[in-house]
């Protein structure tokens, strides 16, 4: 398994051959409270690069997971559907969200390093 | 206008605090514990809320001010004792509800306790149907802070002698550091608790004491999730000057003599709607899965008709399951009535649900 890389709206990657693992960050996590709900994507679908792919909601309000790569889904995390709040304990292990088949590895490539992410995450504190 | 802050604002922040604007007031949303943590300490122990923002609004005066209140709200004010209380709104001429409120038999006239949204309108509403003698004033020197939690009683009785005899819905002076204050044992969680008016310069000793007692600080966040549990309206959202007390399945709140004798604002319109139903009234709904329907989610029918809207919807810690309240057109309000939610352009099963959706006992 590669590297983990991260964007800006606070989703990481990792990469294993051409299937990527995307999932949210320890700070998306912090910021957004106590996860409630999550909808994962079925296999088959596709999406794009910052596309919306699904969807994560804490006490206070819904967002959407965006996707950093395009490509299609093999896989959603159903353990997370069943149980949200475990995003909140492992959000970057376990608690991993959709795996997909992806379609230019450029994409993954010029994602941000982790210490890219931390000086992102420090510069644009919300 | 200017942002205003609480006299505990500073005190909050070094709690950690993380704040948002609301009413025109930098509040607390939640803490470092969180939203469902804040939540689960309040219904297990205790928890307090600087509540503030809410105006506490003072009138004075003869009989004649109970003519003057009763004809904007419908609540038995003649009746009303010293020191008991009443949940009940201001009305409108179309029985709109302006406010919803709490108010209370002082001894020089009445206390209403107003939300801070609506305060500056309230008073303007209010003002219309005073006399020329009667006093009124809104005391932004006191401060309001909501103790709630099976172990509020315990606690605030070692602080302050006495408040363990008062009864659900009563109020009673009290002396602490010196000072009078006001406490009476109601609330807005569901729990047992009380709310206690004091004034700006003792109330962080107050806080000291509570928290020593292990009792946490609660942020807006939970007070929304507890207050929903406990099946109770937040104005602004649940209830507006476009509904009224039928339509909004309070009409308990509307006192049977008044509702028989009238003589408030709107009384028409709701004698008719209470002899002949309204076409829409709030329920309680529970989605089927896991699924949040936050407001203006909207109500179909199980064939695909619409036939309401959510008003609040949020996951409810206690209930362990997600939670809302809506309108919905009278025929589907049954409790146990199939419905579907859209939410997010999908349609998810839900039922009608009784509320509140979380009970306890309150002390009578």
């Amino acid at each position: 398994m590669s590297e983990k890389k991260f964007s800006k709206k606070h989703e990481w990657v990792s990469l294993d051959g051409d299937v990527a693992t995307v999932g949210i960050t320890k700070h998306a996590t912090e910021m957004l409270g106590d996860i409630v709900f999550v909808e994962v994507p079925d296999a088959g679908k596709v999406v794009e690069k910052e596309g919306q792919a699904a969807v994560v909601e804490s006490t206070k309000a819904a967002s959407d997971v965006y996707s950093p790569i395009s490509g299609e889904i093999t896989e959603g995390n159903k353990a997370i559907a069943n149980d949200p709040g475990s995003v909140n304990t492992d959000p970057e292990g376990a608690s991993w969200f959709f795996k997909l088949k992806i379609k230019d590895k450029g994409e993954y490539d010029s994602l941000m390093s982790k210490d890219e992410y931390d000086k992102f995450c420090k510069e644009n504190p919300s | 206008m200017e942002v205003q802050k609480t006299a505990l604002y500073n005190y909050h922040k070094n709690l950690g605090a993380k704040f948002v604007p609301f009413a025109g007031y930098e509040m607390p949303i939640q803490y470092k514990d969180g939203i469902v943590k804040e939540h689960i300490s309040t219904r297990t122990h205790a928890g307090f809320f600087d509540v503030s923002h809410m105006g506490q609004f003072f009138l004075e005066g003869d009989e004649t001010l109970v003519e003057s209140l009763e004809k904007i709200i419908p609540a038995d004010l003649k009746n009303l004792k010293i020191n008991h209380s009443k949940y009940s709104f201001l009305l409108n001429n179309e029985g709109g509800i302006i406010d919803d409120l709490i108010i209370t038999r002082t001894e020089k006239g009445f206390c209403i306790i107003l939300n801070a949204a609506c305060k500056e309108n309230d008073i303007k509403q209010i003002s219309q149907f005073l006399k020329k003698h009667h006093k009124h004033l809104l005391n932004n020197d006191l401060s309001l802070i909501a103790l709630q939690g099976p172990k509020s009683v315990e606690i605030l009785e070692k602080l302050i002698p006495g408040v363990a005899n008062l009864k659900f819905m009563t109020g009673n002076n009290f002396e602490y550091e010196g000072e009078n204050l006001y406490v009476t044992r109601s609330g807005y969680t569901g729990e047992d608790g009380f709310e206690i008016s004091i004034s700006n310069t003792k109330v962080e000793k107050l806080i000291d004491y509570l928290i020593s007692n292990e009792v946490k600080p609660i942020g807006l966040g939970a007070r929304d999730t507890l207050r929903l549990e406990a099946g109770l309206c937040l104005y602004g959202h649940d209830l507006n000057e476009k509904i009224n007390p039928v339509e909004a399945n309070l009409k308990w709140a509307i006192a049977k003599k008044r509702k028989e004798v009238g003589g408030f604002n709107g009384w028409e319109k709701i004698k008719n709607l209470l002899a002949n139903g309204s076409e829409k009234i709030r329920v309680g709904i529970k989605p089927d899965g896991k699924v949040i329907a936050r407001e203006n989610t909207k109500i179909f029918s199980l064939d695909n008709n619409e036939i309401g809207f959510v008003t609040s919807g949020t996951f409810g810690p206690s209930v362990n399951a997600p939670v809302a309240m809506g309108y919905v057109k009278s025929e589907f309000s049954e409790v146990g009535t199939s419905i579907q939610l859209e939410v997010r352009g999908k349609k998810y099963g839900g039922k009608i649900s009784e509320l509140p959706f979380y009970k306890k006992s309150y002390v009578k």
